[in-house]
């Protein structure tokens, strides 16, 4: 197995076109643990940590450009207040262990419909910066995902960046798992209120082959909130939400959970991240 | 492969470094540091915390070839040149937190990163959430909790 450590981002694209087999590695909390139980051997692993660019990010116009090796733990400290969302999600990942060397590129790299990075990503319309020596390209992140743990990335591309819009409105993120710490989640979801545009958005983790919205959820929350008026949600509106985003999910029997509980879960989830949102911009309208 | 690094304070080679080993194999059966404990080979269960380049992470998720050039301190290189005990092990000893003992330098090392980013004692939500991934499968975490405000009471750091 060759380990290649590239000192530049061009090195790196170079290597992947080289080695289109080779594996990247950055926080390693995925591929480590494929290694040590032998379950894979890739041909070779691309060292990204010594990559500087990407452990980068600033503002890039409308959105917050992130390097994808900015890790969870700094995700939280240095960008909780633009990405409130992400933040929340990135809190409940694994220990202050694993936040400290795990990555919103590893998360999306792995691409498992499990990613505790995906449901807020989705729900605040983020894109996918991926690169090659070919060029970049920016894909959304609704777009991104194509089945478990697979994805649009070609083998010589590289994750360079993720792009998410700062907050603009209330956002939540909620887990299920079976205990409050180092969890994979059983479900997940996020949602973000974009006051200005009069718009929800959703993500759904752990309940689908991939991560994924829920479409009509968020169009019936478009058209029912009073967004001029916010005065409290009526019931029938929270449950029609919790039913549509339950709708949207396709869950399996695994071992972590059902089918059925997980939809029944999704639906508390939903409601609950929903009122608590709608309340926070009762209080405080838009940014 | 050769890989070199800083470890407590030693410029340190490893040689035949298989490239998809880990840290806490190279700390552990190449460089005779077997304090950091090799338990669940997946970040789950924190026994293998050490310091790297400043963070506390699981030695078993880091790549042999990701140290090259890393500064780490394990749980030996927090005991004093005369093999005192620090303030966070001497808490340990003291408020009965160690029993099978395999947990422990683990737990050591994350108390130590705790205590060190903390301005004032923690609270017990603050404690929990920091041991989150550091499993002790003996103590139920009563006699840890005692030894982490024990240790902050005397200023910790």
């Amino acid at each position: 197995m060759e380990f290649l450590r590239p000192a530049s981002w061009d090195e790196a694209l170079a290597a992947k076109a080289a080695h289109p087999d080779a594996v990247p590695i950055a926080g390693g909390t995925d591929v480590m643990v494929e290694l040590n139980f032998d379950r894979g051997r890739p041909a070779a692993l691309l060292d990204l940590t010594r990559i500087s660019t990407l452990t980068e990010w600033g503002s890039d116009g409308d959105h917050m450009r992130v390097g994808a090796g900015v890790t969870y733990q700094r995700i939280i400290t240095e960008l909780g207040s633009v990405l409130p969302g992400l933040a929340m999600a990135s809190r409940s990942v694994g220990s202050p262990q694993i936040r400290n060397r795990g990555t919103v590129g590893g998360n999306l790299g792995s691409a498992s419909p499990a990613g505790d990075a995906h449901p807020p990503l989705l729900a605040g319309d983020a894109i996918v910066e991926l690169a090659s020596v070919r060029g970049v390209r920016q894909v959304p992140v609704a777009d991104f995902f194509t089945g478990p743990k697979r994805s649009v990335a070609e083998p010589d591309e590289l994750i360079s960046a993720f792009l998410l819009a700062p907050a603009s409105g209330p956002e939540q993120f909620s887990k299920v798992g079976t205990r409050n710490a180092m969890v994979i989640s059983v479900c997940s979801f996020a949602i973000a209120l974009h006051p200005w545009q009069r718009k929800v958005g959703t993500g759904i983790g752990s309940a689908a082959p991939t991560p994924r919205r829920a479409f009509e959820a968020e169009e019936m929350l478009a058209v029912e909130l009073s967004w001029e008026r916010p005065v409290a949600l009526t019931e029938a509106v929270e449950r029609r939400f919790g039913d549509l985003v339950a709708a949207a999910a396709s869950p399996i029997d695994d071992v972590r959970g059902t089918a059925a509980y997980r939809r029944q879960a999704l639906s508390v989830l939903a409601r609950r991240t929903l009122r608590w949102a709608w309340d926070a911009y009762r209080t405080e309208p838009a940014r | 492969m050769r890989v070199t690094c800083t470890i407590n304070g030693e410029l340190r080679q490893a040689d035949d470094v298989w490239p998809g080993e880990s840290l806490l194999y190279i700390l552990r059966e190449r460089l005779g540091l077997p304090g950091s404990k090799n338990a669940c080979e997946q970040g789950e269960c924190g026994s293998c915390t050490v310091y790297l380049d400043g963070l506390a992470v699981c030695a078993c998720l880091v790549a042999a070839g990701q140290a090259e050039g890393a500064v780490i301190t394990t749980v030996e290189g927090l005991t004093g040149a005369d093999g005192a005990l620090n303030t966070v092990q001497q808490a340990f000893v003291e408020a009965g937190a160690v029993q099978c003992g395999f947990c422990t330098p683990g737990l050591v090392v994350a108390v130590h990163d705790l205590l060190a980013r903390s301005q004032a004692p923690p609270s017990d939500p603050d404690i929990r959430e920091a041991l989150a991934g550091n499993l002790c499968r003996c103590t139920g975490y009563e006699k840890i909790m005692d030894a982490v405000r024990l240790a902050a009471s005397r200023g910790a750091r």
